[in-house]
């Protein structure tokens, strides 16, 4: 029954993860619920990318709404190495030029460090939402899965831009990809997040690092405690909004439906289990209990206001440096793990790249680590990768 | 012992914009199969995002204005959280936070005099579908979904089921002459809060809130049979009262209960992530009251100061197109009487020939002064100028070019109407030789002969012109 097929395809097109929809062909976001689903309608992203030549040439596995690791809890794919139809392994394997993936909790970067591609995503309101299966709204973006920072300024110059169907794109921003000189930058290596992480990985930045500071960049380590705070703040807002977005699959109208029911009520019910994944019946339970009545105000109401607080505190950060150097991953290596455990892990794992989600700054994987910077700061971001894939040359 | 009930109202009215709230879906009123009027976004797939009408919004504002509400400058929408077949989404857009207009006040004028009722707030959201169920299947139909609407939430000011009557009536005039509303059969829908005390108690009963009741003589019936079940309880225990959710049943006159306290739905609201806060900034706000209708009771004043008849004053400011079109030929220099009369009477006539009514009227100003112009002129006489008008109505011909074209101003031939006159003066040559003995009044007897044989060939101004004329040269 799993005949969900990826259509591996000729070099030089581009893939697109199966949360971002493709006029006629099956988009259903790694989940059964969605099974059958054919959207009438093409991703803005899609069309830009049609629009200007490119071949769409097919969808990648994504773990269910993109709540997962790397891509390991798709409905469509079977085994582990399955994960070589996600989209960041096509990339590595020169299947395609580029891919998109949708970013709302870390995944596409998780698995690009993984595959050892290059991911940015972008800041929020950059790239139309619409046509997205939306998880969480506030925070999750579109972007690019490329083999080099040309490949993703390459793509990013085509899909960026306003959407007037989209309220949340951002108007009358402009979108620079150029390339400026690094030498004379100011890059900072958080302390913290460097402390529970496996030595290749401290290796890895440490490495990244000295490469930056050849080029003339000045890297420093600092201390700072935002990124736990803005973890659980992100995990708040990231279950509560997913869980009121699909709250819509529910047997009814499309996708999956329980062959066994008596009311409507056990309608609802048996197609929903049926359907999610058990990590997504824990985000949904997470996230409503977040939002119920009792607990708004500790809960989602505060996480509102500190996500407001993180941004400020990032923005000070920002004004003496130009961009932040962190893992990825704690783990070079992915070590399959039970479904039963994914809550935890991914909470754990996600401590490097929430805050990118939660206010909306660009967060650049580029040779297995990851650079973040203030809003709108993707092409300081890109130059800063590009210098070490030079070294790499 | 003496009751007093205590009643607030929230009533939700469907607005009268080209299209649904947040995607550009239009015409659900007249749609006719089931699912006619559907996108991706109104019946809830993936990938589809809300886009704010901002006619919405504009509608909105217009009616906190009219309610004297305080005008929020930054308000949001949250989504409510239920599970119902057609709610597409499993949420509504509503707005809990921030709602667009708060602290209003309306005041009525009821048998025990003026009385104030409060607004507590006015806020917009998504309207529902619907479930149509037949035998032993359900089937949605979206047409509603997503149709914008007002909730107007008052304050517990109503004492008596006259005021409640009174201020639905007040508020269905009020935003049927805005525009906002056509407030037809089922656009307007009332959940009545009521809880029952002891006359001269400051303190709140236990409250009931009675939910969508669609018209005014079945709030009425809830009401009085909600009122006596309270007193009942209250006075001779017959029930333990609770606050709680009921619904009103047409048939039986009764009301039932929903749901309690206990087992009230948490909706879990949470500000919507896809809709950006809306500022409204002094520019929009004065666009808006710019293009404010007159408040009622100062247009029926104005109507009326202009000779206009009661009659047609409450068919004005109960429709919005034909007070339009009546303010802007005014405004084009016409007589707001005479021109009243060619709205109401020929304009509605015409219609009512082509089974229509005024609301469908579609007539311009400029074109409708034209025509009125002419006859006033005296370019064409009455009759002409009613032909005219059917043609504009029926077929959206130009006025003046139509007149020329079918030669209607010919008719008006002064030797002819002269020839008629002297006829006319043979026929009263009684009261034409008692005005040339200086009987002034005879003169009017002789006028009026003399338009009632000329009624259909020429204008009034004409006639007294010539008749004017002949009498000067005796």
């Amino acid at each position: 029954m799993k005949e969900y097929t990826v259509h591996l395809s000729e070099k030089g097109t581009i893939a697109v993860d199966d949360t971002i929809l493709v006029k006629g062909v099956q988009s259903a976001a790694g989940s059964r619920i969605l099974e059958g689903y054919i959207p009438l309608f093409s991703a803005e992203a899609v069309t830009r990318l049609e629009c200007k030549g490119y071949v769409v040439s097919g969808k990648t596995h994504v773990g269910e709404f993109g709540l997962d690791l790397v891509g390991e809890f798709s409905y469509y794919a079977e085994k582990e190495e399955d994960l070589k139809g996600a989209a960041a392994s096509l990339v590595a394997m020169g299947e395609v030029k580029a891919a998109l993936g949708v970013d709302v909790n870390g995944a596409p970067r998780r698995a690009a460090a993984l595959s050892g591609v290059d991911f940015l995503k972008p800041t929020y309101g950059t790239v139309s939402r619409y046509g997205i299966i939306s998880g969480a709204a506030s925070g999750e973006q579109m972007g690019v899965y490329a083999g080099n920072v040309e490949g993703v300024s390459e793509i990013m110059e085509v899909i960026s831009g306003h959407d007037e169907k989209d309220g949340t794109s951002l108007k009358g921003a402009t979108y620079d990809y150029s390339t400026d000189v690094v030498a004379g930058k100011r890059v900072c290596i958080i302390k913290e997040l460097l402390d529970n992480v496996d030595d290749k990985t401290r290796e890895r930045v440490n490495a990244f690092a000295e490469t930056l500071r050849r080029s003339g960049v000045v890297v420093e380590e600092i201390s700072c405690d935002l990124f736990d705070l803005a973890n659980i703040t992100w995990q708040i807002l990231m279950t509560a909004e997913t869980c009121n977005n699909v709250s819509r699959y529910d047997g009814v109208k499309y996708g999956y439906r329980a062959a066994e029911y008596k009311t409507i009520d056990e309608l609802y019910t048996n197609s929903r289990t049926e359907g999610f994944n058990f990590l997504t019946k824990s985000v949904i339970l997470y996230g409503s209990d977040v939002l119920s009545k009792d607990r708004y105000d500790d809960c989602y109401g505060k996480s509102l206001k500190v996500r407001r607080v993180v941004a400020e505190k990032f923005e000070e950060l920002m004004k003496r440096y130009d961009a932040v150097l962190t893992p990825v991953c704690s783990q070079t290596e992915y070590k399959a793990y039970d479904i039963s455990e994914a809550f935890e892990i991914v909470f754990k794992e996600s401590v490097f790249t929430s805050i990118a989600n939660l206010i909306g700054i660009p967060a650049l994987v580029s040779g297995k680590i990851q650079l973040m910077g203030k809003h709108f700061s993707e092409s300081v971001l890109l130059d800063l990768a590009r210098c070490t894939e030079r070294v790499g040359e | 012992m003496n009751y007093e009930m205590v009643i607030g109202l929230e009533t939700h009215v469907e607005l009268s914009t080209e299209s649904k709230i947040f995607c550009s879906c239009g015409g659900h009123s007249a749609a006719k199969e089931p699912n006619d009027c559907v996108c991706p976004a109104c019946s809830g797939m993936p990938g589809m995002l809300p886009v704010m009408n901002k006619k919405v919004v504009e509608l909105a504002v217009t009616a906190g204005l009219m309610l004297n509400c305080e005008i929020s400058r930054y308000t949001t929408f949250d989504k409510k959280n239920y599970y119902y077949p057609d709610l597409p989404c499993a949420y509504q857009i509503t707005q809990f936070n921030h709602p667009i207009c708060t602290n209003g006040c309306v005041t009525l004028k009821t048998s025990n005099g003026e009385r104030d009722i409060h607004i507590n707030r006015i806020h917009m959201e998504e309207d529902a579908g619907k479930l149509v169920h037949a035998g032993k299947a359900s089937y949605i139909d979206n047409n509603r979904t997503s149709v914008p609407l007002i909730e107007v939430v008052t304050e517990p000011d109503f004492r008596n089921v006259e005021e409640v009557i009174t201020y639905l009536n007040k508020l269905k005039t009020m935003l049927r002459s805005a525009g906002i509303s056509e407030c037809e059969e089922g656009a307007m829908r009332c959940d009545v809060n009521i809880s029952v005390r002891p006359e001269g108690s400051t303190e709140f009963g236990i409250r009931s809130e009675i939910k969508n009741m669609a018209s005014f003589e079945a709030i009425e019936k809830a009401i009085r049979y909600e009122v006596q079940r309270h007193m009942d309880a209250i006075e001779f225990e017959t029930e333990e009262l609770v606050q709680e959710t009921r619904r009103y049943d047409d048939l039986s006159g009764k009301t039932f209960a929903m749901r309690n306290k206990e087992t009230a739905a948490d909706y879990r609201y949470f500000p919507d992530p896809n809709l950006m806060p809306i500022i409204i900034d002094d520019e929009w706000l004065k666009a808006i009251k710019a293009q404010m209708p007159v408040a009622i009771d100062e247009k029926s004043d104005a109507y009326r100061e202009a000779g206009i008849s009661d009659k047609e004053i409450d068919v004005l400011i109960h429709n919005h197109i034909a007070s339009t079109l009546l303010d802007d030929v005014v405004a084009l220099g016409c007589d707001a009487k005479n021109a009243s009369g060619w709205i109401l009477t020929d304009c509605a006539g015409i219609l009512r020939k082509n089974g229509k009514l005024l609301n469908d009227l579609e007539v311009n100003a400029e074109d409708l002064a034209a025509i009125i112009n002419m006859v006033v002129r005296g370019t064409i006489n009455r009759m002409s100028g009613k032909k005219i008008l059917s043609a504009v109505i029926e077929k959206g011909v130009d006025p003046v070019a139509y007149c020329k074209e079918n030669a209607l101003d010919a008719k008006v031939d002064t030797a002819t109407i002269e020839k008629i006159m002297d006829t006319v003066l043979l026929e009263n040559s009684k009261a034409l030789e008692d005005y040339k003995n200086g009987k002034v009044q005879a003169k009017q007897a002789i006028f009026g002969a003399c338009v009632r044989a000329l009624k259909n060939t020429a204008d009034i101004d004409i006639i007294r012109e010539l008749l004017d004329k002949k009498l000067n040269n005796l």
